[in-house]
This record gives C-alpha cells, sequence and structure tokens, in this order.
C-alpha cells in the first residue's frame, strides 16, 4: 500500500512506482483487509475472516462451522479488500475512510451471522463521534515500507541503500526533506548524518602517541583508539563497553552519542561495525528497523506482548483533549493510540493519567486517615473513629471529648444539638478542612469503587470466555442447538466485558466532572449502560438448563444488542461533546483537582 | 580499568575541589563511597546552609552513572523532602549519562540545582509549585530548612546509610 502513496507523491517517476494496480496488492495485505473488516465484534483473537470468526475463536470447537481458509472465498470478499486498499491512498485525505473498531458491518448480510447480537442493530454505517481511522501493519508490512523509501532515495539521490537507509533515519524517515536538504547541501548534510564522503576519513582504529583515555584513563602504548568526526577519542575498549552496554541493555540504536559530555554526535553503522562483535551489530540493526516506527508520530507498536503489528493513526497529540483514539489490533488487543494504555473510551488520555494517578498516590490514604482520625485535644495521640457515637474517649489519657467539634464532652450535656450549636459558633479552620477532606475522600471513594468493581470483572475477563466457551458446548449437547445457534453466549460475553471496560473508565470519567446538564446525560446514559449490562450479567450467569430455553435466548439477544447500542450512544454522545470543546461549542467542564 | 579512573579523580577532587565542596572517600577501603561537604552557595537561599553528600559509583561506573544523595534535609524542588535525599538530575538519568562525565562535573551540577533549582522536572511537585507561584513562602521554607538542619556542621553518620530505590 506504501507503493500506491509513493504513486501519489512521484506521479512522473518510472516504472517501479507505477504498480498501483490489483496485481500489486499482495495477498498477505488482501488476507489483512478481510481480517479488519472482522475485528470490530473479536475483541480477544486475530481472525483471517469475519465468517469464520467464530469457529476460529474457540481453540477446539467441537462442530465447527467450516475450515479457517486465508484466503478469499468469494468475489464479494475480494472486492471490498480491494476497495478497502484504495482508500489507503487517501489515508490521510479529507474522505479519509473509517475502519470501524465497534460493530458496523453488514458487508456479510447474504448469511446468519454468528455474531448476532454484537454486530446487528447498529444499523447505518454512519460514522459515530468516537471513531477513528487507523490501520494495522504486520512486520512484512513495515520492512517493505522502509524497504520501499530505501529504494526510493537510493534511485532519485543515487546514494547506496545502506546509506540511504542512515540519511532516512537521520530524518526520521521524512524523504521529502531528505530529498530537498540533500539537493541543496549534500556534503554537509552526509557529514552530519556520519557519511563523509572523503574515503580517508572513514573510521578506523589506530593508536595514538601519548594518547591517555579520558574514560579508562589508560596510556599504555600502541593503545587502539577511536574517535567519530568530532575528534572525541576514547580507547577502542571502552567504545566497546559503550557501545555494547547501550545496545544489548538500553536498546539504543538510532541515536547513540558520542561518549563525550555533552556532545551530540550520533554513532554511525559503519563505525560501529568496526567497534563491537558481529551479533552484536545485528542486534544494532535489529533495534534500527523498530526507528521506523518509533520515528514516526502516525505509527504506534502494538503493545501487546509477542505483538509484532503495528497501528497507523492520523490523530494528533494536541488532539487528544477531543478524541479518545481506541485502535484494535490484528492480535485482538484493543488500546488507546494516544497513550498505549488499553482502551479507556470515553475518559481522554490527560484525565486517565490524572486519575491513574490519583489511584496509586499515598495521599489517598493520608486524606483517609486525616479524616478518619483525628488527634486528642490533650495527648495528641492519634484516635480512630470506629463507630458512629461521637462520644470520644481517648485510650492514652482518658480524655473524653466530642468528634465532631473536638470540645469537652463533659461541657457537650447530653444533646446533640449543643455540639451543633457550639459549632456553628467557634468553627474553626482545621475542623472545616477536615470536613472537606472527609468529603472529598467519599467522593472519591464512590467512583473507585465502582471503577475497580469493573476493572475487577475485566481481570476476570479470561475466565469469563473459557467458562462461556465450556457452556457453550454444554449447551449444545442440553439443547440440540448447532455450534452457530450457541453463538450468541459468546456475544454476550464479548458485549459484557467490552462495556465493562467502557463503564469502568466511565466511573473514572465521571469524577473529574463539573455538575452540569451534560454530566446529567452522561449519568442517564451511563446508569443505563450499566442497568443493562447488570441484567445482561445476570441472564448470562443463569445455568445451562434455563438457557436450553429458546425464549431466554431470545431474551439474552435482545439484551446484548441492546447492552451494545447504549454503550454505543454513551460513547458517541460523549465524543461528541469532546469534540465540540474544541469548535467553541460546549464542553465538560473538569474539576480542577 | 575503573579504578585507576576513580582514583585519578578522586586525587583531582580532593586536591582542587569544586567550588563550596570539600571531598573524601567514606572509608579507604572503598574507592566507591564518597563524602561530600557541601556549604550551601553563597547568595542561594541555602548560603549558610553544611550539606552532607553521598556519592556512590557503581561498579560499573564510569559506563553507569554515580548516586548522589543529599543526606541533610533541605527544602527543595529536586531533592525528595525525607530522610533519603534522593536527587533528580538529568545528567545522572542512564539514558543520559556519558562515560566520560566526571564526578567533579555532577557535583557541580548539584551545587548549580541549588542557585537555580528546576521545578519543571521536580521530584517535590509540591515545593516545585510553590518555588513557582509563591517564591516569597519558599525562601522562608528554604531558609527554615538551613536554620533546622544544616546550621552545623554536616552530619554523615557513623556507615554510608543503604542506598534505596526511589524514582
Ligand atoms: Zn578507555
Ligand atoms: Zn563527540
Ligand atoms: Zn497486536
Ligand atoms: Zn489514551
Ligand atoms: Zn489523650
Ligand atoms: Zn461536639
Amino acid at each position: 500500500m506504501f507503493i500506491c502513496t509513493a504513486t501519489k507523491l512521484h506521479p512522473s517517476l518510472p516504472s517501479p512506482f507505477h504498480l498501483p494496480n490489483t496485481a500489486a496488492i499482495p495477498p498477505t495485505t488482501r488476507k489483512r483487509k478481510a481480517a479488519e473488516a472482522s475485528i470490530s465484534s473479536q475483541p480477544t483473537e486475530a481472525l483471517p475472516n469475519k465468517r469464520v470468526a467464530s469457529a476460529a475463536k474457540s481453540k477446539a470447537p467441537p462442530t465447527p462451522v467450516t475450515t479457517t481458509s486465508n484466503t478469499m472465498d468469494s468475489e464479494e470478499d475480494f472486492m471490498s479488500a480491494m476497495s478497502s486498499d484504495a482508500d489507503m491512498q487517501d489515508f490521510s485525505g479529507e474522505e479519509a475512510p473509517s475502519y470501524p473498531f465497534t460493530y458496523f458491518d453488514d458487508d456479510f448480510d447474504d448469511e446468519p451471522d454468528p455474531d448476532f447480537g454484537v454486530l446487528k442493530d447498529s444499523g447505518s454505517k454512519k460514522k459515530v463521534a468516537y471513531d477513528v481511522s487507523f490501520q494495522v501493519y504486520e512486520p512484512a508490512d513495515i520492512q517493505r515500507q522502509q524497504d520501499d523509501m530505501v529504494n526510493e532515495v537510493n534511485m532519485i539521490l543515487d546514494i547506496n541503500k545502506e546509506d540511504a537507509a542512515i540519511l532516512l533515519r537521520h530524518f526520521r524517515w521524512n524523504k521529502e526533506k531528505l530529498i530537498e536538504d540533500l539537493m541543496d547541501r549534500r556534503a554537509k548534510v552526509l557529514e552530519a548524518a556520519g557519511l563523509g564522503t572523503d574515503v580517508n576519513t572513514a573510521p578506523k582504529l589506530e593508536p595514538v602517541p601519548g594518547f591517555v583515555c579520558d574514560i579508562c584513563c589508560e596510556d599504555e602504548e600502541g593503545l587502539e583508539t577511536f574517535a567519530m568526526k568530532c575528534g572525541h577519542r576514547y580507547c577502542v575498549h571502552c567504545y566497546r563497553h559503550y557501545l555494547t552496554q547501550k545496545v544489548r541493555e538500553e536498546g539504543e540504536a538510532a541515536r547513540i552519542q558520542c561518549p563525550a559530555e555533552g556532545c551530540g554526535r550520533i554513532i554511525d553503522t559503519k563505525s560501529l561495525d568496526l567497534l563491537v562483535t558481529p551479533d552484536l551489530a545485528d542486534r544494532y540493526r535489529e533495534l534500527l528497523n523498530r526507528t521506523y516506527v518509533e520515528d514516526k508520530d502516525t505509527l504506534k507498536w502494538c503493545p501487546a506482548p509477542d505483538c509484532q503489528n503495528a497501528v497507523e493513526c492520523g490523530v494528533k497529540k494536541k488532539d487528544l483533549d477531543k478524541v479518545v483514539p481506541t485502535v484494535a489490533c490484528l492480535c485482538g488487543h484493543r488500546f488507546c493510540f494516544g497513550c498505549i494504555l488499553n482502551d479507556h473510551q470515553p475518559a481522554p488520555c490527560e484525565l486517565v493519567k490524572k486519575w491513574l494517578k490519583k489511584c496509586a498516590d499515598d495521599s489517598e490514604t493520608a486524606n483517609w486517615i486525616s479524616a478518619n482520625t483525628k488527634e486528642c485535644p490533650r495527648c495528641n495521640s492519634t484516635i480512630e473513629k470506629n463507630g458512629g457515637c461521637n462520644h470520644m474517649t481517648c485510650r492514652k489519657c482518658k480524655h473524653e471529648f466530642c468528634w465532631m467539634c473536638m470540645g469537652l464532652w463533659s461541657e457537650h450535656g447530653t444533646s446533640w444539638y449543643n455540639c451543633n450549636r457550639f459549632e456553628e459558633k467557634s468553627g474553626t479552620d482545621a475542623r472545616d478542612a477536615q470536613a472537606k477532606s472527609r468529603m472529598s475522600l467519599e467522593r472519591y471513594l464512590h467512583y473507585y469503587n465502582r471503577y475497580a468493581n469493573h476493572e475487577q470483572s475485566a481481570k476476570l475477563d479470561k475466565d469469563i470466555y473459557q467458562k462461556t466457551e465450556r457452556k457453550m458446548v454444554e449447551l449444545q449437547r442440553e439443547s440440540g442447538m448447532s455450534w452457530i445457534e450457541v453463538q450468541y453466549l459468546n456475544a454476550a460475553s464479548q458485549t459484557l466485558q467490552m462495556c465493562r471496560q467502557t463503564l469502568k473508565w466511565t466511573y473514572a470519567f465521571a469524577f473529574y466532572l463539573a455538575r452540569n446538564n451534560l454530566t446529567e446525560i452522561f449519568e442517564d446514559n451511563q446508569k443505563d449502560l450499566e442497568m443493562a449490562v447488570e441484567a445482561l450479567s445476570e441472564m448470562f450467569e443463569k445455568p445451562v438448563q434455563e438457557l436450553c430455553d429458546r425464549k431466554l435466548k431470545v431474551v439474552i439477544m435482545d439484551k446484548t444488542s441492546y447492552c451494545n447500542k447504549r454503550r454505543i450512544i454513551l460513547l458517541d454522545d460523549t465524543a461528541e461533546n469532546l469534540a465540540n470543546g474544541a469548535t467553541g461549542g460546549t464542553i465538560y467542564d473538569y474539576f480542577a483537582w | 580499568m575503573a579504578s585507576k579512573r576513580i582514583y585519578k579523580e578522586l586525587t583531582e577532587c580532593t586536591t582542587s575541589p569544586p567550588p563550596d565542596m570539600k571531598v573524601c572517600l567514606w572509608n579507604e577501603s572503598d574507592l566507591h563511597t564518597w563524602k561530600v561537604a557541601l556549604a550551601g552557595p553563597a547568595s542561594s537561599v541555602y548560603e549558610g546552609g553544611n550539606y552532607a553528600v553521598l556519592v556512590t559509583l557503581p561498579t560499573d561506573y564510569p559506563f553507569k552513572p554515580p548516586t548522589v544523595r543529599i543526606l541533610t534535609r533541605i527544602y527543595h524542588p529536586n531533592v525528595t523532602n525525607d530522610n533519603l535525599g534522593n536527587i533528580c538530575l538529568s545528567i545522572l538519568k542512564p539514558e543520559n549519562w556519558k562515560p566520560a562525565t566526571k564526578v567533579s562535573a555532577v557535583l557541580q551540577a548539584v551545587r548549580q540545582l541549588l542557585v537555580e533549582p528546576q521545578p519543571d522536572d521536580p521530584l517535590e511537585a509540591r515545593i516545585a509549585d510553590e518555588y513557582r507561584n509563591d517564591r516569597n513562602e519558599f525562601e522562608k521554607n528554604a531558609r527554615q530548612y538551613v536554620t533546622r538542619y544544616a546550621r552545623g556542621p554536616p552530619v554523615f553518620g557513623d556507615a554510608p546509610p543503604a542506598a534505596e530505590k526511589s524514582k
């Protein structure tokens, strides 16, 4: 697909760049395109084709619908894959196609869809506000994109491929700037990238008379030394040690600086090859390859362990307060392109960061302590309140006082109202501060408990999934339903997980929202979704005997659809309001916490 | 290999120490643990204070950065407000550390941090806020700490305190 882009940018280039026809689309790409369409409903596993999605999901399906095939199985599939590829050309353009990570998919209307509940109901293909465009690349795609760029620079500028790669990395893969700069001031650019043109200055090791290494302070005669173009010279042992540590331990490659204090000179590949062992040089090249993704703001590695895919998304850092760019990798992992954390819609990245920090912060505990403990007014020892009674007696000095007003209990008489009046009269700052801290803590705990509850459920995802599998097998046996007919349970399970993930973040989000009519709508949406999820959850937990009832199946399918619908409404509403903030419309007011 | 370098640096630091400092080994048998007495720089809020600074050189020095701690309590945005006295200094971060950088340069950077705190890269966010928004209050508090903790000769304790991890 990179080829297409190149064609657009350089329509006059010779034939290798003119390959935007269907034959040029590699089969792997086609396969991937098909998978993309199905990603939506499959948060847990990558699948090559929608139609066999559910069968493929199961590790050992007792009655698989069909065997998984990695090839296109209909003309229609092929055409839809093709059109996706064509769309790619315009990825950054106005008409950017949407690659929904949600439920929108009506390419397969010709037969009943096993993922019924998850897929249907959204109805139209209307682009929802929380939806962002993205594209997943597999390692081969990433390699091909780099190779294409290297080849292009190699041809246009007549520079060998190795050097072209160094130059591209030096320019952080900004090919246009590289070409422009190199045409303007070739020698300077080559020099800066560590590619001096003079053969005499090729990197070499040499002993220098009277040399003392500034790192190890060795000065023995004949000591081999090395210096980059900056002239900072060190012994070969120190250089080797330094580079090995950078590459091996720190995983650094493209930006290893000269060991001198304050020198920003970057080590070039040729120098590195001269200094280190071949296997370290291999590792270095491997790391260099990764910089292609790391250098581009529009590319991010999928953070799932062992996943080597990268995702491209055009959402800019500065827009992260207005959009929550959730993307879904082919491996099934759903994450935020902005901050790489797991999907946290509807809460914006910044807020998520704040919330997580708050949750981790010990200061909350400190607040709790100050809200639930006080110091004895006489001896200052710490007293914890553990019952409802305000009559406190210090364990240490036996001083009796009132928890509310800290006044002497003996002066209180027996009436609560005395205390109240007393409080009104004096009202010291210390008391106000304590009351405030207690209130803010209660507020925090309200949201935190609900957040944590949904998070806990999310952690059980794996169990739930396995439980569902077992249940589906049992249900087939008990009810005589076919594998396809029990898929509704799978859909329900996935919906539950996805909705809980969303609900979890709605609580963090709500914690920071100031009260206004938007918050009320938000809380209504939240309540609707939560109630639907709890109801579905309850049905889902029913024993298999009850699930055999086909009426219950219909109810569960309806509830699943309803949950999905509520989730979409909530996310859509929130995303729209967030986005509107940018255009001068209403925006959520955040508490300045 | 490291000992030759460390020995050379130590000699330099003891014979011509960086300004406002006195440098020696914690005990003669350990080249990797240094005691530094640092006088609060004149015209800084820490003037008049005497600070016990502990420098620990890792086994892999100079390829790994030394760690520096201010054992005397100090009120500063970039030093933890506790008994550890961990310091946030960008040249000491592993990814920024250069093996050619010398301890004396590090010590001068520490001293410079007292002259000019870096509130944008704080270890104590509250103190950093105060430094930015209420300089008078900050200076008052900093001076109070000097009076309270840093008046006498610097106190190092008997043994070098165990290194403790702090972020
Ligand atoms: Zn050396
Ligand atoms: Zn240099
Ligand atoms: Zn992935
Ligand atoms: Zn994010
Ligand atoms: Zn008491
Ligand atoms: Zn009272």
